[in-house]
């Protein structure tokens, strides 16, 4: 019921190039291909979720050039020469304080979650401005009641080598 | 212990039915009614579509009954010519390029002949409208105690009220979704569900297959709420269809309109209450009424007016009492299960209507509700005489404690009697939720469990209940692990493919943790002593043991079992609908603060507390983070999800127009326990996932009625319905409930 109306045509697919998680990246794309399904079906990272396919519910989170996005919303042929970042690409080992304050239930929303979490971490200057309830509200999660998002991301403000990133 | 498949979930490691990979596959997809009710006329496929490449699917190729096999054999897996409900699934299309299926998905007309649809369930359907029985009842059910009339007419004060909730979608954040393939002869069905056995027995039955030439394996699941309960059986059947008739693994899933949509809801409900009262406030004779919407089939309705009915006098003492529930048929898109299972509407009618009582009466709500909370040696409307132990007035003091209750109200006056535009109130909702399957249900189920030894001395837990996000791996690890003293480490769980666990029954209820827990440790037990232990040995011992059994026996497999036994001393009579209709109850109080903003009232709650008893919590963090997500969940249901309807079926349904709670639209919701140990749950553990959703909305209804005098008898209370009841109060001019 979603609406994808393009007429497809496979000669017509467009040659980009783009940074994957670090890594350049060579493909031909459908033109109406959205960046989650190239993601999650031609290139086989299934970490980046379809929660909504509209742009509301934020499981299908990455990075573009830095900035968290919903892929759902993002055609893949205005990826060419920008930096696409997954869940793929985080360190695990920067995840356990979302691990030990029940951050994740069911999964779905988590690796969005945890995208705009790890974005927060990355620019702690925005809780001046903005309240972690704030900065997670484009992340619907229907299991935790957020709760243990928020203690996360608190938590994991705390921690040694948050704000390490720049864009 | 720490969620075991956290690691996984947060790396997006974790993979999802949809995530899996698959070679050489079909997408499938339903063309589904166009209209609530009527025959089929014709089907008009579209002239722009290579159909030679589409594999197509109708009811003519089903090889067995054209059944959805549930509690009624009433559902079609696929319309055979007549339509009962919009979205009513009608044909099946598969192709290799989803893009090509939507398209000529889209270029089919279903053509219906209308016949005039039952759209209103509150109202008597007219006689072109009825289409089941004589009145459309789908489910008529009563409780009586004592004399209601008498006691009634005996009654110092009556104090009537009629009350509604809507429907709820679930929005798990997963949507469902399916894969049917062939081993061979076998049909296997992967896919996100709660009741592996459920799609199992509705596959066999539409497909005519015999048990061991199907196999279900439920994958990791992204949420489920109830809405993964019944409903995947039609999707397994359709993947399944297509499979068949292709020769090729099918992939069905739906996306989010289409699940929306399609997919059943929470029972709309309308709850009428009489009740007599002394004039201390005690209850004397409580008249309740409740009427749920069915839908189009009969689905899970009769079970869930049965807990409805159950919990909808509330966890309150009262001699006489009698409880009329009827489920009705419409031309909707069926409802069906959802966490609470009807108690959610049926308690928050019950409590308002407290607080309606307390205000007719001049009375405080808290000192209505602390005569009035069942004490030991009393009896609930079934009859069931309550006997646990617990003291309900201290869950609800430490609830009062917490919340500041009373400090507040005392602010809030002084707050509403200065602000120019902003109300707050602070509501309460004292309840109960009863665990496991309804009175004869657990006997019924017969539940299995398996705990087996492996060579190397590692346990493994085989049973057919799922993790959706609850965390029922943890807890069974954790059960299995302290059971035999061995390390988690050493305790796997099986993955539910009903070709290797045993059918302990479905992920519903609340009957996880308690009741198919118990039965894992009684598993566990008879492991230990299969291998010459008493159940005193532990740990290495026990390992030990194992490893030496296989040695003795090289190739056969070690498992415990343990079937379902009915607790003693509980007794329940399915037609007369008195007794014990559960083993444990799980009691609660919750105090939730709102402020209304008189201008756009609009209602947000600014703080929510949550006090409860569920026996002994196994896991903190998990039991804090159900409570935490149902309540969230019952903030949403009471003040901001709508289903708007267009005949039958859900118009709104997008995230876009269909919102749900966001993290900046909750507050922190504080939790607290109070635990006495239940006897015959895992543990000392009971039931504690749907409890926390029947009592935010009254409590919620509750605080908007004391911050803004107006009288809610409706969710969600939008500020739409808020604005037309604070006109009816004189906008602006009504001084807010200032009692102390």
């Amino acid at each position: 019921m979603n609406g994808h109306s393009a007429i497809r045509n496979p000669q017509s697919a467009i040659p980009i190039t783009f940074t994957l998680n670090g890594k350049p990246v060579s493909l031909g794309v459908d033109p109406a291909a959205r960046l989650l399904d190239t993601l999650r079906y031609q290139l086989a990272l299934t970490g980046t979720k379809e929660g909504c396919g509209e742009g509301e519910c934020g499981a299908c989170t990455v990075y573009l050039d830095g900035v968290p996005v919903n892929s759902c919303l993002v055609p893949t042929y205005q990826v060419r020469g920008q930096r696409v970042e997954t869940v793929e690409s985080l360190e695990p080992g920067a995840l356990e304080p979302f691990e030990r304050c029940g951050a994740t239930q069911c999964g779905a929303c988590t690796p969005g979650v945890v995208m705009t979490a790890s974005w927060i971490r990355e620019h702690p200057e925005l809780l001046a401005t903005h309240s972690i309830r704030e900065l997670m509200a484009g992340n619907l999660c229907r299991c935790t009641g957020y709760d243990g998002i928020v203690d996360s991301v608190a938590e994991a403000l705390r921690e040694p080598g948050s704000g390490k990133r720049d864009t | 212990m720490r969620r075991r498949e956290a690691l996984a979930k947060l790396t997006g490691r974790e993979r999802y039915v949809d995530d899996l990979p698959l070679d050489d596959f079909l997408w499938g997809m339903t063309v589904r009614s166009p209209a609530p009710r009527g025959r089929v006329t014709a089907i008009r496929f579209g002239t722009d579509i290579a159909w030679p490449e589409f594999v197509v699917v109708d009811h003519r190729d089903i090889p067995g009954p054209n059944v959805v096999a549930l509690i009624e054999q009433d559902q079609p897996v696929l319309a055979a010519g007549y339509v009962r409900h919009v979205h009513e699934p009608v044909l099946l299309l598969a192709h290799p390029s989803r893009e090509a299926l939507r398209r000529a998905a889209r270029s089919i007309e279903v053509v219906v002949a209308p016949e005039p649809p039952a759209l209103d369930f509150r109202a008597p359907p007219g006689p072109a409208e009825i289409q089941y029985g004589t009145d459309n009842v789908l489910k008529r059910l009563q409780i009586v105690k004592g004399d209601v009339e008498r006691a009634l007419a005996r009654a110092a004060v009556v104090v009537s009220g009629t009350y509604e909730t809507g429907a709820q979608e679930h929005v798990y954040l997963e949507p469902q979704g399916m894969i049917a393939s062939f081993e061979g002869a076998v049909l296997v069905v992967k896919g996100s569900m709660q009741c592996p056995y459920y799609v199992l027995k509705a596959l066999q039955h539409a497909l005519a297959r015999e048990e061991a030439l199907v196999r279900v394996i439920q994958t990791p699941t992204g949420g489920g709420f109830g809405g993964k309960e019944e409903f995947p059986s039609h999707i397994a059947l359709h993947a399944a269809l297509l499979a068949l008739k292709s020769g090729r693994p099918v992939k069905l899933i739906y996306d989010r309109g289409e699940d929306m949509a399609a997919t059943t809801k929470r029972h709309p409900a309308l709850v009428r209450h009489r009740t007599g009262l002394g004039r201390d406030g005690r209850l004397l004779a409580q008249d309740i009424e409740v009427v749920i919407d069915g839908g189009a089939y009969v689905t899970l309705s009769p079970v869930v007016l049965s807990r409805a009915i159950i919990h909808a006098a509330g966890p309150y003492a009262c001699d006489h009492v009698r409880i009329s529930g009827r489920a009705m048929f419409t031309n909707a898109v069926p409802f069906g299960a959802f966490r609470g299972f009807g108690a959610p509407q049926s308690q928050f009618a019950g409590e308002r209507h407290m607080d309606v009582i307390a205000r007719t009466l001049g009375m405080d709500a808290v000192e209505l509700r602390r005569i009035n909370l069942l004490a030991d040696g009393q009896s609930t409307a079934t009859g069931q005489v309550i006997q646990d132990g617990t003291d309900r007035l201290a869950v609800m003091e430490r609830a009062l404690e917490l919340s500041r209750y009373r400090e507040k109200q005392r602010g809030h006056a002084a707050f509403n009697a200065t602000h120019a535009t902003l109300r707050r109130g602070s509501g309460l909702a004292t309840f109960y939720h009863g665990a496991g399957f309804t009175g004869g249900g657990e006997v019924a189920l017969q539940s299995r469990v398996r705990v087996a030894g492996r060579p190397d001395g590692r346990i493994e837990v085989l049973s057919a209940n799922i993790e959706m996000g609850q965390g029922t791996l943890t807890v069974f690890t954790e059960l299995a692990a302290a059971r035999l003293g061995v390390a988690p480490e050493d305790v796997t769980v099986a993955e539910a493919d009903t070709a290797r666990v045993p059918n302990s029954g479905p992920t519903v209820a609340s009957r996880t943790t308690m009741i198919v827990g118990g039965l894992l440790e009684r598993a566990a037990d008879d492991l230990r002593r299969r291998v010459g232990l008493d159940d005193t040995a532990r740990g290495a011992a026990v390992q030990q043991a194992i490893r030496r059994w296989h040695r003795e026996h090289p190739g056969e497999p070690l498992v415990g079992e343990a079937a379902y036994e009915r607790p003693p001393g509980i007794a329940w009579d399915d037609t007369t609908y008195r007794g014990d209709a559960y083993g444990a109850f799980a009691w609660a109080a919750y105090v939730a603060e709102v402020e209304v903003d008189l201008r756009t009232c609009a209602t947000r709650v600014i703080d929510f507390v949550a006090v409860q008893e569920v026996g002994k919590v196994l896991n903190p963090t998990l039991a804090k983070g159900q409570v935490q997500g149902g309540v969230v969940q019952g903030i949403g249901w009471a003040l901001m999800e709508e289903c708007k309807w267009r005949e039958g079926a859900m118009a709104n349904n997008q995230l876009t127009n269909y919102l749900i709670p966001t993290s900046d639209d909750v507050p922190s919701v504080r939790v607290a326990f109070l635990e006495n140990p239940y006897p015959h749950g895992a543990g000392g553990a009971k039931g504690l996932g749907e409890l926390p959703i029947d009592g935010p909305a009254p409590a919620i209804a509750n605080a908007v009625a004391r911050a803004t005098g107006a009288d809610p008898r409706a969710i969600p209370l939008t500020p739409e319905r808020l604005m037309e009841l604070l006109e009816i109060a004189d906008f602006g001019l009504r001084i807010a409930d200032s009692a102390p």
